[in-house]
């Protein structure tokens, strides 16, 4: 762990962000956000330096970590696919978006795909009843009132912008 | 502290006067009000988790927590409305909601809050939304001592809570949130992979049965267990600890910090030691009976026999050869009452001062040193008193492994903005904790210490007015300082220049600072001048006699403060009263009713290992030690021993003294008697008697009272508690001690009267020396008289470890702890085991001019380049093989922490 963090120069970007803090009391969400920012998620080892470095206890980071759920302990895919098992979702089929969603992407769960674009969470309740089913891809494009055969035109047109860059 | 302003409330249609500040729970407890509660606990911040405890107030729109609740003047409160009673239920039944229904097998079954509001709130079984169908969280049972089942986990954080407040090491978090949340290790890992100490204090206060003790699941239901509250066995912290046992089977099933005595250890810590090692008492090795040597065998032989023929020998011996040709060993893990007896038979009954404990080889040179300077040779300040100090220097002290409790309030301290320095060769935990650590070389300390007086000294940083008034001589140490230079002392020590003027510069600024040391300052050549440097840093800059300032040495074991104080000492009679001033004589010939007592000073221990040797010493008589393994130069004591012409050895353990004994007098463990020991901060606490005596064997203050009504002396004490009566009479700083009034707690000595609530700061309007000034004494550096050449290029030290206790006599037959240590290691830096090709595990030979041991090497950062370090405790691999027998000459502690030596690795067809 301790020879990582010496060459990895994305802990470096943390450790600067840290001490460039004018103080390191009360600043464990920001550190936290930024390492997100950083690294994609927080793994173990993060955690585990953030402690060190704002010598607070490892237990209160991972505490902190799982409070919040935009917080992640697993790499995300560059599109992170939110699909809506709620009640409201649930009955009209969620689950089988969610299939869908997975079996397009050829993931099981929520490991990001190969290509590190895509990832699957599903979650609960996204305030969007109504239009139920729904799925969220990344932090603003919403799909509503959902089939399973829809999907593959959705992922597809990320694909593409993507290979257009 | 006491605060004298009350506020008038009314509690159930009754008037009140509750003091400002107090927790309203804890009132309404302590006024017998049934108030159910399950996230309240007196040694915790409280923080209404659990709303069990609410109470209506009026005027209130909702229930208040009264564990949290702020008190105001005229307040009404209801503690049993319908509403709260509702209210309760409610709670309850959503605890129950996420609670399996197993207490069928569950080790918390009669214990356990929950199970039993539960069973005051619905009878008939049946809680509101019944109990937990489905089990959500895996059992983690990783740990030799804990199991977690958090399943039965209601969530009042009192573990959380416990582990940070009180351990200091935040080993749980509560993760998640609201429905989901629960107490975690960091990632959910197995406790035995995090950095628990085992201090098992979670188990202590989880209410239910999500954790428990893993040594005793499955030993007795607690209602087969009764309680009996006794001073934990160990060091001299002297955590008071209440001991549940069964009584079918005279077996100990679990102990607790007691929550009675905040003041020592915070109403319920405990480390893992005096927490989990109890099971020693009943192992299969304790001695049973007395055993008589014949024809070169131990037979088991009746009292009568075994303490008939000590009388007889010891009579023998003294005619033929004289009283001083008989030497005794006392021991600091006796009670104070039993070492009193020791020493009186030595002087009253054979007429010798050749008595001296274990004390010789950890703090007689804190008591020599601190007695030439302050007049007395103890700890200056309450243990508690630490969190007061705005600087702590520890210096020489392991204290998180030493003395856990102790550590964990400097942790504490620190986290509560002490400013910490450590002075210390090794990387102990505690550097993680301190603003500046000066990393010395192995006996270096004395430079130091005069260098950072140089450095006040030349800042003018001294308090004029305490050293004019309160003492003298300065002016001697400080010309003696003069060349202690920062550039002198770096060379001599390898610390910064810089730091040590900075920590100088912390210390003396402070308006409060104490000093914290143990063996790494007491055990050299130097150990009583080094104790005197540190004397004469405090009183030049005043830091003493204060609340938050002091000079604290932190003895090592449960009583060695007590045996020192009740006269196992060589040149004192009980309460520190010198054995050549002819009134101590008269007076005590008066109170023992004998015609004569030696005024001649007698031999410390080592010095008697020498004497056998040269023949004047003949027999000895060995009380609870072992210095076959803790004495220095361990084939010197082997040697000396087998020259002996008799010898007694009182013990509870056979060991690798006992072989040598003529008769072993099976004695009884401290679990199994009453007395008295005296802790580090002098608190005269109380050892209770648990179990019956194991086997055939008897107190150690029975045999003795026996033995001295066979020597001749008309010894009638019926019980300790006559013993300390004595005790009490002929030593004026125990003179208000009585078994009474320390009944529930210990009391500070010296303790003049009956009505003395006894001293918790020593030397604060004038010290104990005869004319009450503080006398400054100089003392000159000098080198270590063994230091690493070519030949044996390392500095060892030695020491304790946390797991392990003393010669391991106890520890080591706990079978959990054992299990978590059960080999020595010999930790040594990177650097050197690169240099040398050892590997993490590998086997190396570490040998001096005395001889060699072999061991598995730890790699570890915590040595420095160039220093070995090897706990003591492990007979397998006796580190004592290798030290330097070279003794301080005031004190005559020996040099345990500095010698040179060698390390090889050892090859395979090496070994046989
Ligand atoms: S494990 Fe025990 S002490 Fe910890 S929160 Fe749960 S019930 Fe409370
Ligand atoms: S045993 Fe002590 S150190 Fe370990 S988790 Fe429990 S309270 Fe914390
Ligand atoms: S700190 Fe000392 S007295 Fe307290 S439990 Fe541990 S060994 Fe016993
Ligand atoms: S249940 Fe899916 S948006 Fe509400
Ligand atoms: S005891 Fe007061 S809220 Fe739990």
């Amino acid at each position: 762990m301790e020879n990582q963090t010496l060459t990895d120069p994305k802990f470096a970007e943390l450790d600067e962000f840290i001490d460039n803090l004018p103080d390191k009391k009360g600043m464990l969400i920001g550190v936290l956000h930024k390492a997100q920012e950083i690294f994609g998620y927080l793994p173990a080892e993060v955690q585990h330096h953030i402690a060190q470095k704002l010598d607070i206890p490892e237990s209160t980071v991972f505490g902190v970590v799982t409070f919040y759920s935009f917080f992640t302990m697993k790499p995300r895919g560059k599109y992170q696919i939110k699909v809506c098992l709620g009640t409201a979702c649930y009955v009209k089929g969620g689950q089988k978006i969610s299939d869908r969603v997975k079996e397009e992407l050829g993931v099981t769960g929520d490991e990001p795909t190969s290509d590190g674009l895509f990832s699957v969470q599903e979650v609960r309740c996204l305030g969007a009843c109504s239009m139920a089913p729904v799925m969220l891809v990344g932090e603003r494009d919403f799909y509503g009132r959902l089939t399973p055969d829809k999907i593959p035109q959705i992922i597809e047109s990320y694909r593409r912008k993507e290979n257009k860059k | 502290m006491i605060n004298e302003k009350t506020l008038s409330i009314e509690i159930d249609g009754k008037n009140y006067n509750i003091p400002e500040g107090k927790n309203l729970l804890e009132f309404l407890l302590e006024n017998g009000f049934d108030i159910p509660h399950l996230c309240y606990h007196p040694a915790l911040k409280s923080i209404g988790a659990c709303r069990m405890c609410v109470v209506e107030v009026e005027g209130s729109k909702n229930l208040v927590t009264s564990c949290t609740a702020e008190i105001r003047e005229g307040m009404k409160i209801k503690t049993n409305s319908p509403l709260v009673k509702e209210s309760r239920e409610v709670n309850l039944s959503l605890l129950l909601k996420d609670h399996p229904d197993d207490c069928m097998t569950c080790d918390q079954n009669g214990n356990c809050a929950l199970q039993d509001l539960a069973y005051e709130y619905f009878p008939s079984g049946k809680p509101l939304f019944g109990y937990m169908k489905e089990k959500r969280y895996e059992i983690d049972d990783s740990s030799e001592f804990i199991v977690r089942d958090l399943n039965k986990c209601i969530k009042c954080q009192l573990c959380v809570r416990v582990c940070d407040e009180v351990e200091g090491m935040s080993i749980y978090s509560m993760v998640q949130r609201g429905h989901e949340s629960y107490p975690s290790t960091f990632m959910n890992l197995p406790l035995a992979q995090t950095n628990c100490v085992s201090c098992g204090e979670c188990a202590s206060i989880c209410p239910t049965g999500a954790i428990v003790e893993k040594p005793s699941i499955g030993k007795a239901r607690w209602n087969k267990v009764e309680k009996v509250k006794t001073t934990c066995l160990y060091c001299g912290v002297g955590c008071q600890i209440d001991v549940y046992f069964d009584p079918k089977k005279n077996d100990i099933v679990r102990i607790q910090g007691s929550s009675e005595n905040r003041e020592v250890n915070d109403a319920i810590a405990t480390c893992v030691k005096g927490k989990f090692g109890y099971s020693f008492v009943n192992h299969p090795d304790r001695l049973k009976s007395p055993l008589l040597k014949k024809n070169g065998e131990f037979v088991p032989v009746t009292w009568d026999e075994a303490l008939d023929y000590t009388a007889k020998k010891l009579i023998e011996i003294k005619e033929k050869y004289g009283p001083d040709s008989i030497g005794f060993l006392s021991s600091a893990r006796c009670t104070n009452e039993e070492n009193y007896l020791l020493q009186k038979i030595a002087r009253a009954i054979i007429g010798t001062n050749n008595i001296d404990h274990c004390a010789r080889l950890c703090h007689a040179s804190t008591v020599a040193g601190l007695s030439m300077t302050f007049g007395a040779g103890a700890m200056t300040n309450p243990i508690g008193d630490i969190e007061f100090a705005e600087v702590i220097i520890a210096t020489g002290t392991n204290t998180t492994e030493n003395h856990p409790v102790y550590g964990s309030r400097v942790k504490r301290a620190v986290r509560n903005g002490s400013h910490l320095i450590v002075i210390d060769p090794r990387k102990i935990e505690l550097v993680d904790y301190a603003e500046l650590w000066l990393r010395n070389l192995p006996g270096t300390d004395l430079a130091i210490l005069n260098g950072l007086l140089n450095v006040i000294i030349h800042e003018n940083l001294i308090d004029e007015e305490f050293i004019s008034k309160r003492t003298e001589g300065f002016e001697e140490v400080k010309k003696a300082v003069e060349k202690y230079t920062p550039s002198y002392v770096s060379k001599i020590s390898g610390v910064d220049e810089k730091k040590l003027v900075k920590a100088a510069e912390m210390y003396a600024k402070a308006k409060t600072a104490s000093i914290l040391y143990a063996m790494g300052i007491t055990q050299h050549v130097s150990g009583t001048k080094n104790v005197i440097a540190i004397a004469n840093l405090a009183m030049a800059t005043g830091k003493i006699g204060r609340p938050g300032s002091g000079v604290n040495p932190l003895r090592g074991q449960s009583n060695v403060q007590g045996a020192g104080d009740v006269g196992c000492l060589p040149n004192l009679f009980p309460g520190n009263q010198p054995v050549s001033k002819e009134s101590v004589i008269e007076k005590f010939k008066m109170a023992w009713n004998v015609e004569y007592l030696s005024d001649k000073n007698g031999l410390t221990s080592v010095e008697m290992f020498d004497a056998i040797m040269n023949g004047k010493i003949k027999a000895l008589f060995v009380m609870g030690e072992n210095p076959v393994m803790s004495h220095p130069d361990e084939s010197h004591v082997r040697k000396a021993l087998e020259k002996l012409e008799f010898m007694v050895d009182m013990d509870i353990f056979p060991n690798d003294t006992t072989k040598y004994a003529h008769v072993i007098l099976a004695a009884s463990s401290g679990f199994e008697k009453d007395g008295t020991f005296t802790n580090t901060e002098r608190r005269v606490q109380r050892v209770r008697k648990v179990l019956n005596p194991v086997g055939n064997s008897k107190p150690d203050w029975m045999i003795l009272k026996d033995l001295m009504n066979r020597l001749g002396y008309n010894a009638h004490y019926e019980s300790p508690k006559e013993i300390m009566e004595e005790i009490s009479k002929v030593s004026p700083i125990y003179a208000g001690i009585s078994y009474d009034r320390i009944e529930h707690k210990g009391i500070q000595w010296p303790c003049r009267s009956i009505d003395d609530e006894g001293t918790a700061i020593l030397h604060q309007n004038s010290f104990s020396t005869e004319n009450g000034l503080g006398k400054f004494i100089p003392v000159e550096y000098t080198e270590p008289p063994e230091i690493p050449d070519e030949e044996y290029p390392f500095y060892l030290s030695t020491g304790r470890i946390l797991y392990q206790y003393h010669t391991g006599t106890m520890t080591r037959r706990v079978k959990e702890i054992n299990d978590l240590r059960p080999k020595v290691e010999i930790e040594i830096n990177p650097e050197d085991a690169k240099d040398l090709g050892i590997k993490d595990g590998d086997i190396v030979r570490v040998s001096s001019r005395r001889g060699s041991i072999e061991g598995p090497a730890k790699i570890t950062e915590r040595s420095q380049k160039g220093l070995v370090f090897i706990p003591f405790h492990y007979a397998e691999s006796p580190a004592n093989m290798l030290t330097l027998a070279a003794i301080d000459p005031i004190a005559k502690i020996p040099t345990f922490k500095v010698s040179a030596v060698k390390i090889e690795k050892v090859k395979v067809e090496d070994r046989v």
